[in-house]
This record gives C-alpha cells, sequence and structure tokens, in this order.
C-alpha cells in the first residue's frame, strides 16, 4: 500500500514537473511583396443549388492577409522531434461542408488524429464526393479503396486518420470542382495553424532547441525554415514570407 | 465481277453512328474541361444504382455528375449504334474486310467502354489520355465506315476509276494521269501529326492542373518561358486557380510550347495540302474542297486554341476545341483514304470534251465509264 502511494506520488510529481518544463511559441507570420488579386469563383456562384447559398460574390482564399500583413493559414510546425502518434483522447479535427466550400480550408492534424468530414449542407446539394488526394505511402495504402467517397446531405460523417507525415494533402469535391481544402499531417503533436491575422501558437513544448517551419500553401509550398530556443519561459518565433 | 450494291440506308447509319461519336467527344471533352471525371466514384454502377435507373433528382441538377452521367448514357447510346452497325455490316456488307470493320468498332467501343470505367476506378489520369486518344481514332473508323459505304465510294469501287484526286487536262478534259503519290504521302503525314497534337493535347488536359502557360502569343511575356524551378515556383505562386489546383511543373510548361509548335506546323502542312490540291485539281473536284474545308477546320482551331488560353480555358471553348480536333483528324484521315484509294498507276480516262469532274463523278456512280482495271 505504502508502495503504490508512493509511486502515484512520484507519477503525479513527474507529471507536474513535465507540465511546469513544457512553454508555449507564440509568433506571428507576415506577408511581404503583393499578392495576386484573389478570383470570383464563377462557377460556384453560376451552380443552380449553391450560388443561392451565397449572397454576394465569392472569392478564393489563397492569400488571407489580415491586420499588419499577417498571413492566415499558415501550417507553422516543429521539424525533427521524435515522431509520436496522437493519443487517443486527442479531440478530433473537424471539417464541414458548407455552402459548397470546404470549412476551414487549411487543417493540420497530427498523426492517428481524427479528422471528421461534415456534410451540413442542405438536401438540395444531392450530394457532396469527398476525394482525398494522399502522397505520402502508408496514406495511399490505407485509403486505396476509398479515395473518393460520396457525402449525402444529412449522412453520416465521415472519419479519416493518417498514420504518416505529408504536407497539404489535397480534398476536393469531383461534384463541386471548385471545393478545396488541403489537410497537413504532422507526426507530432507541435503545431498550429496561423489566425486571420498571422498568429500562432504551439503548445506545451518541452525546453530545447527546434527547428520550426512555417508553411503556406502558395507563398511558402517547401516550407520556410528556422532556429527556436524554448525556455521554460517559451518562445516566440516570427516568420516573414515573400510573394514576388 | 459483280458490283457492289448501293445500301442508302447502311451507310445513313454510319454517318448518324459517327455523328453520335462526335457528339459523345464532344461531352466528353464537357467532362475533362469541367473536372467531372470523377464526380461518379463507381463504375459499371453510378452511385451504387444500374447506370440507366439513376434518379434524375441526383444527376440533373448535381454539377458536375450531370456531364459524367450524360457521358455514361450516351457512349451506352453510341456503344448499341455501333452493335446495329457491325451487325448489319455482318449481313448486308458483300466485302469482307467491311464487316470486320464493323467487328473492329465493336471491339474499339468495347475497349474504350472499359477504358473509360478503369480511369474511374483506377484513379489514373493516364488512361484518359488513352481513353481521349482511343475516341478520337474511334471517330475516324466510323467516319472510314460511313465513307466505304457511301453511294460515292460504292461508284468508285465499282468502276475501279476513282477519279476523285485525278488531274483534270485543260478544258475539263480526262487525260491520262499520275498518281499524286507526294501528295498522298503529305495527307498521311499532315494527319499523323494532327493525331501527335490530339495526343499532346489529351495529355494537357488531362494533368489536371488547368493552363500552364496563361498568354498567347508569348508565353510568360517570353517566345520561350523560363523553366527553371524558381520560376516555376514563381509562376504557381501567382497562379489563383479555381478550379485545377494541381501546381504546374517544368514537363507541362514545355508540353504547351510544343503543342504550340505542332500547331504552326499543321497549319502550314494543311495550307500546303490545300494549296497543292487546289493546284492539282479543279477547284470543282471533292478533294480539293476537302483540302479547302479541312484548311478553314485548322484555321477555326488555331483561334479556338488562343481563346482556350485567353479565356483561361473556358469550359465550352476548351471542349470546342476538342471538337474541332476530332473533326480536323477525321478530315485528313478521309483525305488520306481517298488519295491512297487512288491508283499508284496511271489511271487511262477515255477522253470526253465535255467532262468535269462532277460529270465524271457521277458517270464513275453510274457505271458509265470504263473500268480502268
Amino acid at each position: 500500500m505504502k508502495l503504490s502511494f508512493a509511486l502515484l506520488t512520484a507519477i503525479g510529481v513527474a507529471g507536474l514537473a513535465q507540465w511546469a518544463s513544457a512553454a508555449d511559441i507564440t509568433g506571428t507570420v507576415t506577408l511581404n511583396g503583393t499578392p495576386p488579386p484573389e478570383r470570383e469563383i464563377t462557377p460556384l456562384e453560376n451552380d443552380p443549388v449553391c450560388g443561392k447559398m451565397h449572397e454576394g460574390k465569392v472569392f478564393t482564399t489563397f492569400f488571407e492577409v489580415g491586420a499588419n500583413k499577417g498571413l492566415g493559414d499558415v501550417v507553422v510546425m516543429l521539424k525533427g522531434v521524435p515522431a509520436k502518434e496522437a493519443d487517443p483522447s486527442t479531440p478530433p479535427a473537424v471539417m464541414d461542408q458548407k455552402g459548397c466550400l470546404y470549412v476551414p480550408q487549411i487543417v493540420a492534424i497530427q498523426t492517428g488524429q481524427k479528422l471528421i468530414m461534415k456534410n451540413s449542407d442542405p438536401a438540395t446539394v444531392p450530394m457532396h464526393n469527398v476525394h482525398i488526394n494522399p502522397t505520402a505511402g502508408p496514406n495511399m495504402e490505407a485509403y486505396s479503396t476509398k479515395i473518393s467517397q460520396p457525402q449525402m446531405s444529412g449522412s453520416a460523417d465521415l472519419t479519416y486518420s493518417f498514420s504518416a507525415p505529408e504536407n497539404f494533402m489535397k480534398f476536393q469535391c469531383d461534384v463541386h470542382p471548385w471545393m478545396f481544402a488541403w489537410v497537413t499531417v504532422v507526426d507530432n503533436p507541435y503545431f498550429a495553424v496561423t489566425d486571420k491575422d498571422g498568429k500562432f501558437t504551439i503548445k506545451n513544448v518541452p525546453p530545447g532547441s527546434y527547428k520550426i517551419v512555417a508553411l503556406h500553401r502558395k507563398a511558402a509550398p517547401t516550407g520556410v525554415e528556422k532556429s527556436v530556443d524554448v525556455k521554460d519561459s517559451g518562445a516566440s518565433v516570427d516568420f516573414t514570407l515573400e510573394v514576388k | 465481277m459483280n458490283d457492289l450494291p448501293n445500301n442508302r440506308w447502311l451507310h445513313r447509319f454510319a454517318v448518324l453512328t459517327a455523328l453520335a461519336t462526335l457528339a459523345l467527344i464532344g461531352i466528353g471533352g464537357l467532362v475533362t474541361s469541367h473536372e467531372a471525371g470523377m464526380s461518379v466514384p463507381d463504375w459499371p454502377t453510378s452511385y451504387g444504382y444500374n447506370m440507366f435507373f439513376f434518379p434524375l433528382s441526383k444527376w440533373w441538377h448535381g454539377g458536375n455528375i450531370f456531364y459524367e452521367h450524360s457521358h455514361r448514357l450516351f457512349a451506352s447510346g453510341v456503344g448499341f449504334l455501333t452493335v446495329i452497325l457491325m451487325v448489319w455490316l455482318w449481313i448486308a456488307e458483300p466485302r469482307k474486310w467491311m464487316r470486320w470493320l464493323g467487328v473492329a468498332a465493336f471491339l474499339a467501343v468495347v475497349l474504350q467502354g472499359v477504358l473509360g470505367g478503369l480511369r474511374v476506378i483506377l484513379f489514373k489520369d493516364q488512361i484518359g489520355i488513352f481513353h481521349a486518344t482511343l475516341a478520337q481514332l474511334f471517330f475516324v473508323l466510323t467516319c472510314a465506315i460511313a465513307l466505304f459505304t457511301s453511294k460515292w465510294w460504292v461508284g468508285m469501287a465499282n468502276t475501279q476509276h476513282a477519279p476523285v484526286l485525278r488531274s483534270l487536262g485543260e478544258g475539263g478534259t480526262c487525260n491520262t494521269v499520275h498518281s499524286p503519290s507526294n501528295l498522298q504521302k503529305i495527307f498521311l503525314g499532315t494527319t499523323i501529326l494532327i493525331l501527335l497534337q490530339l495526343i499532346l493535347g489529351a495529355t494537357m488536359r488531362h494533368q489536371h492542373a488547368g493552363l500552364s502557360i496563361r498568354d498567347f502569343p508569348l508565353a510568360y511575356g517570353k517566345l520561350w518561358p523560363a523553366t527553371d524551378a524558381a520560376s516555376v515556383a514563381h509562376y504557381n505562386q501567382q497562379r489563383v486557380e479555381i478550379t485545377n489546383f494541381n501546381p504546374i511543373t517544368a514537363f507541362q510548361i514545355e508540353l504547351q510550347m510544343v503543342h504550340r509548335i505542332v500547331a504552326v506546323l499543321i497549319l502550314c502542312a494543311v495550307a500546303f495540302c490545300a494549296w497543292q490540291a487546289w493546284r492539282k485539281f479543279s477547284w470543282r473536284s471533292p478533294a480539293a474542297r476537302l483540302a479547302a474545308f479541312w484548311l478553314g477546320l485548322i484555321l477555326c482551331q488555331v483561334a479556338l486554341g488562343a481563346a482556350t488560353i485567353l479565356s483561361d480555358k473556358a469550359a465550352d471553348i476548351a471542349t470546342a476545341h476538342v471538337l474541332v480536333g476530332a473533326l480536323s483528324l477525321a478530315t485528313g484521315a478521309m483525305l488520306s483514304i481517298i488519295a491512297l484509294r487512288f491508283p499508284q498507276r496511271a489511271v487511262s480516262v477515255s477522253p470526253s470534251p465535255a467532262l468535269n469532274l462532277t460529270d465524271a463523278m457521277e458517270a464513275a456512280s453510274a457505271g458509265k465509264i470504263p473500268a480502268a482495271r
């Protein structure tokens, strides 16, 4: 009994110590240069069903530039840390099909983490057809018979989970050819996606020296890499991506 | 030797099959132009339904499903027409090779259907290229069957006269003439060049990357665009796609440049063919007229190619480009067939002061001109 109590205490202390020593990496990604103008998604607007679900014009969202040139939809991740699959208790990421668009269009998940695909569109949209384009071997193998899955309005959610890391796996709807989203699979839990002002926070990073990468599907499709020293108090890293 | 019968209804049915094939190529072009090929992910069923009983409510307003499912239904119709054509040829056609041509058409349409299905279930863009190429060849085959069953062709075969590509002497008389063998080779070579161009075009379309070069007549502002990694990365960064989200590659840029160069070569070659046909034959000859039509098609095709780029690959324009390409190939192929049918050695025709080519053809069709066998 005494031994069990001591063991539990030791585990608790160790856990607290780890918690206490983990810190956040925060930062901002900004865009330098003038991005090409976004384009009106005319096929969506002209679609007799999908077009009615939008008021006004609908534009592409390649460059989400917010306050102080902050760039949204950038995936920031640590590189070179030991690979680790998501704990089963990790909450799933959620992507929805709404107004014949994927929301959000950029998602990052950990290997083993679930990605729930919803279809919130009404029954007037006969169906969506979720077509994934994995490029990493294990992901391709795992989904070889489920690359393209129809999803009717009101039908059950689709659930995805990938075992191999890869950047910007393309999701597309073959019924509505303007519908695209990109999912980045990271093999560690240390990643984030920038908000509309380009800000990000990677939580609970143990102190140490790391490589950190920022990926944007247009401004940095192969990533821009930096070094970061994470102390007990955390660290701050800013990126400036270029558009020429 | 018995004369070949002129089966007017068989010919009309062959023409119908060829026209339906052309329409099917158009619908297939719309499928690719709208990126709709995978909108029905199963085959031969459609979302689990028997294709012919797929509820209208699920595809009529179903975005890209409309194009893909229409393509499947129309393709089934063309397959059905081809089966009838094969059986009809087998029963009614005295020429053995024609009967086998019907069988070849049947096998081709079956293979085409299987290729279309495999493209869907195997997710292979490469199969789409073969599917597109075989569609063009099948169209040529149906046009050829229509030509071979025509009253005009049967008339030629019965007289063994084949005067279409002959020279007519001064005053419209028929003299002993020589086969324009060089012209035969030019017709054939140009037709093969068009086929290669169509394969290039199909390869470009089935990359699903949209336009790799978006300006015309220059390419990224130059006669020959830079294709180094940094330049291609820059092009991709500046692309704002609505559909066709695959990034472009140096290979795709070079492919479009080759397509442009071959287009110029084809234009020159067909213009030369037309000029030669006009120079050697009567203006009223079918060969010269067909060559002129061919040149018109190619000019139209060049304009459509430019419009495809300048419209950022608008689906209807890109599809029209595919259709006129098919017509150009078939026209070249028919001209080549007619030219090759022409005897290699001199053809003697009884002089007749009043005879012009039209008269000669009518006479040949009626079997009044002595056979030069």
